[in-house]
């Protein structure tokens, strides 16, 4: 029954947006004023596309295996809280997730954009009709959320076990809020690029919209990368893999205009420059989605490789290129007044922050597609590792850090640098502490000393100017400052993490020169839908401290998979961290110990850099009042 | 003959395509260095000399060949034409077991001894890495 309600609220939904371009056609060209039935059938499209998850979410509560994703993807001993989140945890249910965002944000956006023109508005909402009508289709022809199954199986297939767990059900929420958030400022762009309208009002406009989606995106981002820290028990938070990069390159273009709008709204420079970021950032979360639906990655996100699908979503991404170019070319008035500004200017500091992201973003997009195009030219599987991005991308961190320390300092048009005294004695100091730190370590003298340098440089700097500027300019303080813990937590993490990985049996201790590691027994458990098998152990290091950690193996019943859950003990400084396989038929059990320090800085940072962000949205708001 | 002007922005201009050519020779260069060849059994034997290079290596794991030991796992690859023995020291993923698709990183030995830097784990227990399917495909 939901599930029917929901399949007819969907095809509801479409013929809304059908009405909907109607009436903004009619309004556009005809009266003067915003036609409020506009307003209300965007809202009962929003309202029929809730619907429809609703029915889905019901479906999966109820276990109603008649609705084919419920059967694919559900399980009746599965907990309440992962059937509702595996009405995102698949393909068809993450579309009208996707679907959801998109109403969601057109509708606020109509709503939150009250004081601008009523042209802008319409076409803003045209063009975000046109992402709409695409997905509905996409939707309803290749990925019915809604199928029906006869004869009605008794049993459902149960959800991938790796994925039933609280930070993945939460992830692609708010991951998808600032992925799909970011389709109102492709949609307000092009119409603003339209109307000629690009402008300082339409950049202080459009910076809440790219402060919101920037913020969950950064989230989301952060809740993905916890989730395969300790999930996937490879002890790292960052892995290079194809998926993450996906969600990167959206991130990095999104920062790139957060900074560059920056100069419109202040100086009314580089238009053109914000069109194409705009464009480019919603088009790299488009084909982020293609890569990750069309099966052409593999990874947690690949749910069923249908070429139909990919297909669909390539067309439609390159015909939603095409109209933005032909926007672009055909509407945009380059501005020909001169504008010069002087080469130590916050103008150009902006301008290098764009250059350098746009640099991480190209290797970021060369190494994620490149394999992709190699296989397809000449059939040669090749993979692109962790090497290759540290290291193109380490060493132009120096430069960038420190372009982030003086950068905020200098003034628009034309500035000089003052107090040069502190500037330099941050320097010398940074330098020596880095020095101190690297001195007796095993690795690469000077790159290392240079990197810790440069991020400890901006650490100081930001700190200082917590006190020296107060409440001017927090919100970019913060944000850096969250940016030089985010590189120094990375770096000291990097350089002093250490793992023992080893086979033993229950019983058996393993001596090292700095660690014991003791396997004392394992118990069994029954619990909901899987067993758990328990380990106990107990380790000392040199100081003869000891701790029991307990890491688990989770046998789910249905699909019958075996996964681990690490057991993490964490303080302020350190993560020891432990993980436990099994080996099929045999007595071992496969060991990884890991000491990761500062950890839980770089979670902490993350979280700062985005809370910078609502503090923006926030002041903003004060302002506005 | 130029005005001060112009001979700035051809300096600037010049600067800028000599930055964007560097840096895409410095991304192609390395992306050579770091890429990751994959390559199934029956590649192995047939390649004409051994590189020193990281490869990919990928197929089944033949039953009954799974042997382990505290430091290190020792199993079979196949592709149900050719053979490989694989020795490993490392975490082994949960989904590793003997007649399951597997994927192993590491260096050549010769053409029947490959030693193991990394297993890769799959997500699902349904899902087949889309390199090991093709090997199996291929034979």
């Amino acid at each position: 029954m939901a599930s029917l309600i929901g399949y007819y609220s969907l095809v509801f939904g479409l013929c809304a947006s059908l009405l909907i371009v109607f009436f903004c056609i009619k309004n556009f060209q005809n009266s003067l004023i915003f036609d409020n039935k506009v307003l209300t059938f965007t809202f009962l499209q929003l309202f029929f596309v809730i619907i429809s998850f609703l029915g889905l979410i019901i479906s999966f509560i109820n276990s109603d295996f008649s609705n084919e994703t419920v059967f694919n993807h559900s399980h009746t001993t599965k907990p309440l809280f992962y059937k509702i989140s595996g009405t995102w945890g698949n393909h068809e249910g993450s579309l009208l997730l996707w679907l959801l965002v998109l109403t969601l944000f057109i509708f606020l956006f109509l709503l939150k954009s009250k004081d601008q023109s009523k042209k802008y508005r319409i076409l803003t909402l045209l063009f975000q009709q046109i992402i709409i009508i695409g997905f509905f289709i996409f939707l309803i022809q290749t990925s019915n959320p809604f199928n029906y199954i006869f004869p009605v199986p008794s049993e459902g297939l149960g959800l991938n076990p790796i994925l039933q767990d609280p930070a993945l059900a939460i992830h692609p929420p708010i991951l998808y809020l600032g992925y799909v958030g970011s389709s109102i400022i492709f949609s307000s762009t092009l119409a603003a690029t339209a109307l000629n309208y690009v402008s300082v009002d339409w950049a202080k406009h459009i910076k809440f919209w790219i402060l919101t989606s920037w913020i969950f995106l950064t989230l989301g981002i952060l809740l993905g990368s916890i989730w395969a820290y300790y999930e996937l028990g490879w002890g790292g938070f960052w892995f290079w893999d194809p998926v993450e990069n996906v969600s990167l390159m959206p991130w990095l273009a999104l920062t790139t205009l957060l900074h560059c709008v920056l100069i419109l709204e202040k100086k009314n420079l580089l238009s053109s420059w914000t069109i194409i970021l705009s464009i480019s950032t919603f088009t790299l979360s488009m084909c982020g989605t293609f890569l990750v639906r069309s099966g052409i990655l593999n990874s947690v996100h690949t749910f069923a490789n249908d070429p139909e699908r990919g297909l669909f979503i390539l067309i439609f991404l390159f015909s939603l290129i095409f109209l933005s170019l032909i926007i672009f070319f055909f509407f945009h008035k380059q501005d020909k007044k001169k504008y010069n500004f002087f080469w130590l200017s916050k103008e150009t500091s902006i301008v290098v922050n764009n250059w350098f992201m746009m640099y991480f973003l190209t290797v970021v997009l060369i190494g994620t597609t490149y394999p992709i195009f190699l296989e397809v030219l000449t059939s040669e599987k090749i993979s692109v590792g962790p090497p290759f991005y540290n290291k193109l991308i380490i060493p132009f961190l120096i430069p960038f850090l420190f372009a982030m320390a003086i950068g905020p300092k200098l003034k628009w048009i034309k500035s000089d640098i003052k107090d040069k005294f502190y500037l330099i004695l941050f320097l010398i100091i940074s330098l020596l502490l880095s020095a101190f730190i690297i001195k007796n370590l095993n690795i690469n003298f000077l790159l290392n000393t240079v990197l810790v340098t440069s991020a400890f440089y901006l650490f100081f700097i930001t700190t200082r100017d917590f006190f020296s500027k107060g409440l001017k300019n927090l919100s970019q303080n913060i944000a850096h400052f969250g940016f030089s813990l985010l590189i120094l937590s990375i770096l000291l993490n990097n350089i002093f993490s250490s793992e023992v990985i080893t086979n033993l049996k229950v019983g058996e201790t393993l001596q090292l020169d700095k660690t014991q590691i003791k396997f004392e027994s394992i118990e069994k458990k029954n619990i909901n839908n899987y067993a758990a098998v328990i380990g106990k152990f107990q380790v000392r290091d040199k100081d003869g401290n000891t701790q029991i950690l307990n890491p688990e193996l989770r046998i789910y019943n249905q699909p019958n998979i075996v996964t681990s859950e690490a057991d993490i003990k964490t303080n302020l400084f350190t993560d020891k961290f432990m993980t436990m396989n099994l080996v099929q038929n045999q007595d071992y059990f496969n060991i990884r110990y890991q000491i990761k320090p500062f950890m839980i800085w770089i979670w902490i940072s993350v979280l700062l850099i985005s809370f910078a962000g609502l503090t923006s949205l926030l002041k903003k708001k004060n302002y506005e009042n | 003959m130029y005005g001060r002007k112009v001979k700035l922005r051809f300096l600037f201009i010049s600067l800028i395509l000599l930055i964007l050519s560097l840096s895409v020779f410095l991304i192609l260069k390395s992306l050579e260095e770091n890429v990751v060849y994959f390559q199934s059994p029956t590649e192995v034997k047939e390649l004409a000399e051994l590189n020193k290079n990281k490869i990919r290596i990928g197929g089944m794991v033949k039953n009954n060949s799974i042997s382990i030991e505290e430091k290190k796992v020792k199993f079979i690859v196949t592709d149900f034409k050719n053979e490989i023995n694989v020795i490993y020291s490392g975490v082994i993923p949960n989904l590793f077991a003997e007649g399951k698709g597997v994927v192993a990183e590491g260096y050549l030995n010769d053409r029947n001894f490959f030693s193991a830097t990394k297993i890769l784990a799959k997500h699902d227990e349904n899902y087949m890495p889309p390199e090991v399917k093709a090997a199996l495909e291929e034979k």
